[in-house]
């Protein structure tokens, strides 16, 4: 197909195809962006975890009774959720993954340096490995010995007395790689602020921070032997026997003291779906903006592409009649929108590129990655080729006779 | 003339009603799309306090020491003695210090099980100093909070709940293990953004008991939680005595010159306290914002909104040159017609204010499919899980905004097309008849 005629003919029409050629680029860019977004957003709704997340209860209680008694309290609740048919493990936790509050520390690897290493997040709780279901890697697990009470562990920090504080931490792996690249984590020695030495005896595939707010950290965790009395409660049991657990454990609960108040309740899979709700309503939004925005753009294809032809009738109606085939002339009109589709694909390469520049800076995005560009540049040419079919047709149906005509 | 080229124009669009519906449409769906973002962002960057905002402070300084890695601004709250210390001094037009906590609540002597509430622990000058409105009763007075007055004002929701909306001045209410006195009940009273309180989230509502500052550290002893702490406290429920932040303040400065006494008394107090080797930063650390300068660092308008508003105004500009060039091969397929006027005697201006009038047709049409739009995307967003939902609503400003753009945009889009069509050369037109 010869193109020099198509931008001859283009010529004669700069402003309209400059026009056609800006929208193609302007949705090229923002769709090759919004997509992006969207996989990200995807993307970090599918953090893992590290717990076994079909198979957990979350519990929460408030004033759980007076400060001397908080300890026979929480035995007595355990022992009464560990009776419910069908709870495997039980325990009770300072917080919960994807739970939004969260106790954190800064932690360093030499208890002289300045400023602390990195910030991770501190998970207590007996058993409470074994309840949220986390895989260990290497190492082993906290043992019951290793236990301590959460107001004794406070009076140690305070008085500087090391022998009553825990000495012995489980950590993620993402945190192992992060402190120790490439070595093995177990047996090496990490400080909670700068007074507190702690020994790695385990590493764990993973469990994530209640409360994110760096992604690259999410993971940056640890898991100290140190039990806790706030009502905070993990019932393990099987997928199917949530919902009844759940139920049980409350009414249980309530018959024990009725003066007791649920804070909080809630299936685990429901909290990670609280906790991306709006990454998932932005990713549903960028959609459907994408799908308007190539609606929008093929129905100006069409538009633009039903005008030319009937312009053009006459000039296709001689060209027919001097001997041009049908297949002439719908390929005459595809190969055009080809053209102004690749014009404005190369533009909006460039404008795709600037934006995401600009989303770099104020969102704190990645670079787009190069895999982007063509599948955004193939998106656009099958739009505008399955827009412009239509005209086309008409047009190659447009007999000779036409050129005979004065009107 | 006008109603002539309106006719015209209400002609030409019936002509081919498939492309005057494609060219409302598309301008309809842009501007849906824009106002209904341009409307979240102009609610959420919204003045909870017209009038009163310039003249109300948040001092800020930095308690901490020694200061660790990656911490430049100071936080959004103080230590006890800090607090206590700049709310003491008095040096403020009226200067309110604020806690929140939550506590457990119920009535005396009734079966009711007791209610998880939000506790606003404050002082006197809080009801006047942000216009609360009451109901019933009023606040309470400075020597409540000197004599640590076991009383409390509640919200109009916990008056509805409690005492079915009756005025409750006077009767008693049991947090935690105190007993309370009623002095004032609200009236619904829901600032947006709850600007007062830099720990919560943007959009939620306020605490439903609030009282004395001092009686509530008694009353609630314990049960308060802190923002961060520097040192593992020595009783973890003693926040009084702990390296910790979870008291702020808010100070009213009527005239530019109290604010910048005010502002030399907080240097003044930062560089004290870091002389006497309390604090590790003394005032450079050392911030006096005012209500507005402070919800924006604050981040009111949340990132997700700003980049959706971006996103609506790009989509708007895309419908925009959809609609030039539809009016454009439109107006230009024409040519023939108008090159009969222009030799008619029809002037350029002429056919140009026809061509104007068209687009302005459309665009008027686009506008109000526009704010259909506008309404329908506002109504899902009331219908999304944020906590800004319930604002989502089409004020006046916004009504009016959403036509004004809807005829400028579709002005914009008429004014090229426009251009060319009046520059059709007659005789040109006329050979080729």
């Amino acid at each position: 197909m010869d193109i020099l005629p198509i931008l001859a003919t283009l010529r004669r029409h700069k402003v309209t195809a400059t026009l056609l050629i800006l929208q193609i680029a302007l949705t090229c860019a923002i769709v090759c962006n919004a997509v992006f977004l969207i996989t990200q957003r995807l993307h970090r709704m599918d953090m893992p975890s590290g717990v076994a997340e079909h198979e957990l209860v979350h519990l929460r209680l408030a004033d759980i009774g007076r400060r001397d008694d908080e300890k026979a309290r929480t035995a007595e609740d355990l022992a009464l959720l560990r009776q419910i048919p069908g709870v495997t493990e039980v325990a009770s936790v300072n917080q919960v993954p994807f739970g939004n509050s969260s106790n954190n520390s800064g932690i360093k690897l030499d208890p002289k340096q300045s400023q602390s290493t990195l910030n991770m997040t501190t998970y207590f709780g007996e058993n409470l490995a074994q309840a949220f279901g986390v895989q260990l890697v290497s190492g082993r697990m906290l043992q019951p010995d290793d236990y301590m009470d959460f107001d004794a562990v406070v009076h140690a920090a305070q008085a500087g007395d090391l022998k009553h504080l825990p000495s012995v931490i489980v950590i993620t792996q993402a945190l192992a790689e992060r402190l120790w690249p490439g070595q093995s984590a177990l047996g090496k020695q990490i400080y909670l602020g700068s007074e507190v030495p702690l020994r790695v005896v385990g590493v764990v595939r993973g469990l994530v921070r209640p409360s994110i707010w760096d992604d690259a950290m999410a993971q940056y965790t640890g898991i100290l032997p140190v039990r806790v009395f706030d009502g905070n409660y993990i019932l393990r049991t099987a997928p199917g026997e949530r919902d009844r657990v759940l139920k049980a454990a409350i009414a249980a609960l309530k018959k024990s003291d009725p003066h007791r108040v649920v804070i909080a309740q809630h299936i685990w899979d429901d909290m990670r779906s609280d906790f991306f709700r709006q990454d998932r309503a932005m990713a549903v939004l960028l959609v459907g903006v994408c799908i308007a925005l190539l609606v929008v753009t093929a129905l100006g294809i069409v538009g633009l592409g039903s005008f030319w032809v009937a312009q053009r009738r006459r000039q296709i109606g001689v060209r027919r009649a001097l001997g041009a085939t049908r297949a002439n002339i719908l390929h005459y009109f595809q190969t055009e929108n080809f053209l102004l589709a690749t014009i404005g694909i190369g533009l909006g390469m460039v404008l795709a590129y600037g934006i995401n520049l600009f989303l770099m800076q104020h969102y704190e995005l990645p670079r787009l990655p190069a895999i982007y560009f063509p599948v955004g540049a193939v998106a656009l040419w099958l739009i505008g080729q399955v827009a412009v079919l239509g005209p086309a047709l008409r047009a190659a149906a447009v007999p000779p006779v036409v050129a005979t005509r004065s009107v | 003339m006008f109603t002539y080229y309106l006719d015209l124009a209400l002609r030409s669009l019936k002509r081919n009603k498939v492309l005057t519906a494609l060219m409302v449409l598309a301008i309809a769906v842009g501007i849906g799309a824009s106002m209904t973002t341009l409307t979240i962002v102009h609610l959420l960057s919204g003045d909870p306090l017209p009038g009163r905002s310039s003249v109300l402070f948040f001092p800020q300084l930095d308690p901490e020491s020694p200061v660790s890695q990656g911490h430049t601004q100071p936080y959004p709250m103080m230590d006890y003695r800090s607090a206590v210390d700049l709310w003491s001094a008095h040096r403020a037009d009226r200067q309110a210090i604020i806690t929140s906590s939550s506590a457990k609540v119920r009535l005396p002597d009734s079966g009711q099980p007791p209610l998880m509430l939000g506790l606003l622990s404050t002082s006197a000058d809080f009801f006047p100093m942000f216009d609360v409105p009451f109901q019933y009763g009023s606040g309470w007075s400075a020597d409540d909070d000197a004599h640590r007055a076991r009383v409390a004002v509640i919200s109009a929701g916990l008056n509805q709940k409690l005492f079915g909306g009756a005025d409750s001045v006077g009767r008693i209410l049991r947090v935690r293990d105190t007993d309370v006195r009623i002095v004032g009940v609200l009236k619904p009273w829901r600032p947006t953004p709850l600007f007062y309180d830099p720990w919560s989230q943007n959009f939620s509502k306020t605490e439903d008991v609030f009282a004395p500052f001092t009686s509530s550290l008694e009353i609630n002893q314990g049960n308060f939680q802190p923002y961060t702490c520097w040192h593992v406290p020595k009783d973890p429920r003693d926040m009084v005595h702990a390296d910790c932040v979870w008291v702020w303040l808010w100070v009213e400065l009527g005239s530019p010159a109290k604010v910048r006494d005010y502002a030399r008394f907080l240097d003044h107090y930062a560089d004290t306290q870091k002389a006497a080797g309390r604090f590790a930063v003394g005032s450079e650390r050392v911030r006096l914002r005012d209500l507005m300068t402070w919800l924006t660092a604050r981040g009111q308008v949340p990132d997700d909104v700003r980049l959706q508003a971006w996103l609506a105004l790009a989509f708007l500009v895309i419908c925009l040159f959809n609609a030039v060039g539809l009016l454009l091969a439109k107006f230009l397929r024409r040519s023939g017609e108008i090159g009969v006027r222009r030799a008619l005697g029809a002037s350029r201006g002429a056919i140009f204010a026809q061509c104007l009038v068209e687009a302005g047709v459309i665009g008027l049409l686009g506008g109000f499919f526009g704010w259909v739009l506008t309404l329908l995307g506002l109504w899902l967003v009331r219908h999304q899980p944020v906590d800004y939902a319930h604002l989502a609503r089409l004020d006046t400003t916004m009504f009016l905004a959403t036509f004004a753009l809807a005829v400028c945009t579709s002005l914009l889009a008429g004014f090229i097309p426009a251009l060319r069509a009046s520059r059709v050369v007659p005789g040109w037109q006329l050979k080729a008849l």
